[in-house]
C-alpha cells in the first residue's frame, strides 16, 4: 500500500504545467514503437509459459482430453498436436494455432472452442471492469483533492480510513457482504446475474473500493506537494480564483501518478474480475476461468490466460501512450 | 520503537499481530474442537448470542457441523504460515538474484532484470491460477504460487539497494584485502542491504495474506478439508441467506489481521525507513 502514496513522489514537479504540445515527432514515434515491441515480447513469453506449463505436467494429450476420451480421440489429437515432433516445433504449431485464434476445445460439455466462450462472455468483463474504472476514478479523485485541500479535518481522516479499509478488505468477501445488506435484507438490488443497470451496482462497487482506495490515497499525497509548490503560490499571487487552483492546476499535475497507477490497476483488474464475477455470478471471462479452475478445464484456462493478458497488455500500452503525450518527458 | 508504541492505534495493531501468531501457534491447544470432525446433529448452529445458539459453539457450527471458532484457529495456522513461508522464499530467491545481479554486473545483471522486469508487467496471478489448475491445490504448491508474485519485487529493491551499497569505499577495501566475491556479498553487501529488504516484507504481510485468502477462495489455495478463511467464505456462500456467519467471521478474520498488519507495517516503515517509502516505486 505505501506503493500507492509513493508514486506520487516520482513524478513531483515543481515547475508550472506548460503546454504540453502533442508533437508527434521522431522521438515519440521511438517510443511507441519500443512500447509496442514490449506488448509482442511480454505476449510471446507468457505463450512460452503457458505452453511449457502444459507440456511439463506429463501428457498433454489427456489433459487437453477428457477422461471419456476414446483411445481414437488420442490418436487424432497426438497427430493434430504434432506430439512427435519436437518441441520447438510443438510450439511454432502451438503459436500459429493461437495467431489463427485457435487455442483448443473445452474439455467439458460439448466441447466448444475456448476462443468462442472467452467471445461470448468478453463484453460483460469490459462493461463491468470499465464501470469499476470510471467509479475509482469519479470517486477517488475528488475524495483525494477534498483530503488534500482540508487537511487534517474530519474529512481528511474519513478520506484515510476510506484508503487504509479498502486496502485490507478482502474484494470478494466485500462483494457477498454487500449482497447480503442491499440484496437479501434490504431487497434494492439483485443479488447476482447479468441485466439492467442495478445489476452493475454491487459488483461494480466492491471491485472498485480498493482502487478507489488507492487512487484517493495517491492524490492526496501528490495533491498535498502540488499545493505546497512554487507555481500554485504564484498562481495564487497572480490572483486566480481558489477554486481553479485547486482544480485546475494543482490537480492537473496530481494526474500524472494516478496514469502511473494504472498498470497496477488493471493487474488488480483481472484478480477483481476472477473473484468479483464468480461471487455475483457474473457471466464474464473472470467467471469463465473459475469454471475452468473447478473442471480443471486446461484449454479453456490457456486461453483465457492468454487473452487476458493481451488485453492487460494493450491497456498497459494506451496509458504508457497517453502518459507520453501527457508528459513529453517521458519519451526523451 | 517506544514513540512507535506511544501512538494507541499502533500499539493496537500490535497486540492484534501477536495475539494472531499466538492463535495460531497454539491452536491445537486453544480450539474446543476439531476442525475436521464435525457433529451433523450440531450442523448450522448460529453464534451465541443469536436464538439456538450456545457457548459450547460460541461462533456456531458449519454445514458439517464442524465449530466455527476452531476452524477460525487452524485458519489462521493455515495463513500465517503459508504467508510466512512465501515471503522467506521469495525473499531468499528475490534478494540472492538481487544482490547478485547489483554486484556482479555485466551480462548477468541484464539476464537477471529482463526477468525481473517480465515477471513484473506479467499478470502473474494468471500464471499462478493456471498452475493451480495444472498441480492442484496443496500446502506447497500456494506457497510455490505466491512467491512467484512476489519474488520480482525483492529482486528489484535487493539490486538497487546493492548499487549503493557496491559504490562505498569499505567494499572496495574488502575486495582489496583479497576477499571473494561470494564472501563480499554474503558479509558485507547483505547486512547493509537487509534492513531494507526486511521492511518491504513487512509491507507485503498483509497483501500476501489476502492473496492467500483470494486463492483459497478460488479453490487452488489450502487444500480442503483443512480449514483456510478464505475457502471457509467459499463453503459458506451458498448458505448466507440462512446462515451469514459462515461468511462473516473468516472475512471479519481477514480483515482484521490485514487491516493490523498494514497498520502495523506503515508505522514500521516509517520509523525505521522513512526514505524507503518514497522509493518503493515499481
Amino acid at each position: 500500500m505505501a506503493r500507492a502514496e509513493s508514486a506520487g513522489h516520482q513524478h513531483r514537479s515543481n515547475h508550472a504545467p506548460q503546454a504540453l504540445k502533442p508533437a508527434l515527432d521522431q522521438t515519440v514515434l521511438r517510443y511507441i514503437a519500443k512500447k509496442l515491441l514490449e506488448v509482442v515480447g511480454t505476449l510471446l513469453a507468457m505463450s512460452v509459459i503457458v505452453f511449457l506449463l502444459g507440456r511439463l505436467t506429463g501428457d498433454p494429450v489427456s489433459l487437453l482430453l477428457s477422461e471419456y476420451a476414446t483411445p481414437q480421440d488420442r490418436a487424432t489429437l497426438t497427430r493434430e498436436l504434432g506430439l512427435d515432433q519436437p518441441l520447438p516445433k510443438q510450439y511454432w504449431v502451438f503459436v500459429s494455432h493461437a495467431a489463427h485464434g485457435d487455442l483448443g476445445r473445452s474439455v467439458t460439455g460439448d466441447r466448444q472452442p475456448a476462443m468462442q466462450l472467452i467471445a461470448d462472455r468478453l463484453p460483460a468483463s469490459l462493461k463491468l471492469a470499465g464501470c469499476a474504472l470510471v467509479l475509482s476514478l469519479l470517486l477517488g479523485i475528488p475524495l483525494g483533492v477534498l483530503a488534500a485541500v482540508k487537511r487534517g479535518t474530519a474529512l481528511d481522516t474519513g478520506a484515510r480510513v476510506i484508503a487504509l479499509l479498502g486496502q485490507s478488505v478482502p474484494v470478494f468477501w466485500l462483494g457477498i457482504v454487500l449482497m447480503y445488506f442491499f440484496s437479501i435484507q434490504l431487497g434494492w438490488l439483485p443479488t447476482s446475474g447479468y441485466g439492467d443497470w442495478r445489476h452493475y451496482v454491487l459488483p461494480s462497487v466492491s471491485m472498485a473500493l480498493f482502487t478507489v482506495a488507492a487512487v484517493t490515497r495517491l492524490v492526496r499525497v501528490s495533491m498535498i506537494d502540488a499545493l505546497s509548490s512554487e507555481y500554485i503560490k504564484l498562481a495564487r499571487i497572480k490572483g486566480v480564483s481558489e477554486t481553479a487552483v485547486i482544480w485546475k492546476h494543482a490537480l492537473r499535475n496530481s494526474l500524472i501518478p494516478v496514469l502511473t497507477y494504472m498498470g497496477a490497476f488493471f493487474a488488480t483488474m483481472i484478480t477483481g474480475a476472477v473473484v468479483i464475477e464468480t461471487v455475483f455470478s457474473w457471466p464474464g471471462i473472470g467467471r469463465l476461468a473459475y469454471e475452468s479452475i473447478l473442471s480443471r478445464d486446461f484449454p479453456v484456462m490457456q486461453a483465457v490466460v492468454l487473452v487476458m493478458t493481451a488485453i492487460f497488455m494493450l491497456a498497459n500500452f494506451a496509458v504508457d501512450i497517453a502518459y507520453a503525450w501527457l508528459d513529453p518527458r517521458i519519451s526523451r | 520503537m517506544k514513540a512507535l508504541l506511544n501512538k494507541p492505534l499502533v500499539a493496537f495493531a500490535l497486540i492484534i499481530v501477536v495475539l494472531l501468531v499466538a492463535a495460531a501457534i497454539f491452536a491445537p491447544w486453544l480450539a474446543p474442537f476439531d476442525p475436521l470432525i464435525g457433529k451433523l446433529e450440531d450442523r448450522l448452529m448460529p453464534p451465541v448470542w443469536q436464538e439456538g445458539g450456545a457457548w459450547m459453539h460460541a461462533l456456531g457450527t458449519d454445514v458439517l457441523g464442524r465449530d466455527i471458532l476452531s476452524r477460525l484457529l487452524y485458519g489462521a495456522r493455515a495463513s500465517l504460515s503459508v504467508c510466512a513461508l512465501a515471503i522467506l522464499v521469495a525473499g531468499c530467491i528475490g534478494s540472492t538474484l538481487g544482490i547478485v545481479a547489483g554486484y556482479v554486473g555485466g551480462w548477468v545483471e541484464t539476464i537477471i532484470m529482463r526477468v525481473v522486469d517480465l515477471a513484473i508487467s506479467l499478470p502473474v496471478i494468471l500464471i499462478a491460477l493456471l498452475f493451480g489448475v495444472l498441480f492442484g491445490p496443496s500446502f506447497i504448491n500456494i506457497v510455490i504460487i505466491i512467491s512467484l508474485l512476489l519474488w520480482s519485487q525483492f529482486a528489484r529493491m535487493a539490486r538497487g539497494e546493492t548499487l549503493k551499497v557496491r559504490a562505498q569505499e569499505f567494499v572496495d577495501l574488502a575486495r582489496t584485502a583479497g576477499c571473494s566475491t561470494f564472501s563480499i556479498m554474503w558479509n558485507h553487501i547483505l547486512p547493509n542491504v537487509a534492513g531494507s529488504l526486511i521492511v518491504l516484507a513487512t509491507l507485503q504481510v498483509g497483501t500476501v495474506i489476502i492473496m492467500e485468502a483470494s486463492l483459497s477462495f478460488l479453490g487452488v489455495g489450502v487444500p480442503a478439508p483443512w480449514p483456510a478463511w478464505g475457502s471457509m467464505i467459499a463453503d459458506g456462500r451458498s448458505y448466507v441467506v440462512s446462515a451469514w456467519w459462515l461468511c462473516l467471521f473468516p472475512g471479519l478474520a481477514v480483515l482484521v489481521t490485514v487491516l493490523a498488519l498494514n497498520l502495523l507495517g506503515d508505522a514500521l516503515t516509517d520509523a525505521l525507513n522513512p526514505q524507503l517509502r518514497r522509493e518503493l516505486g515499481g
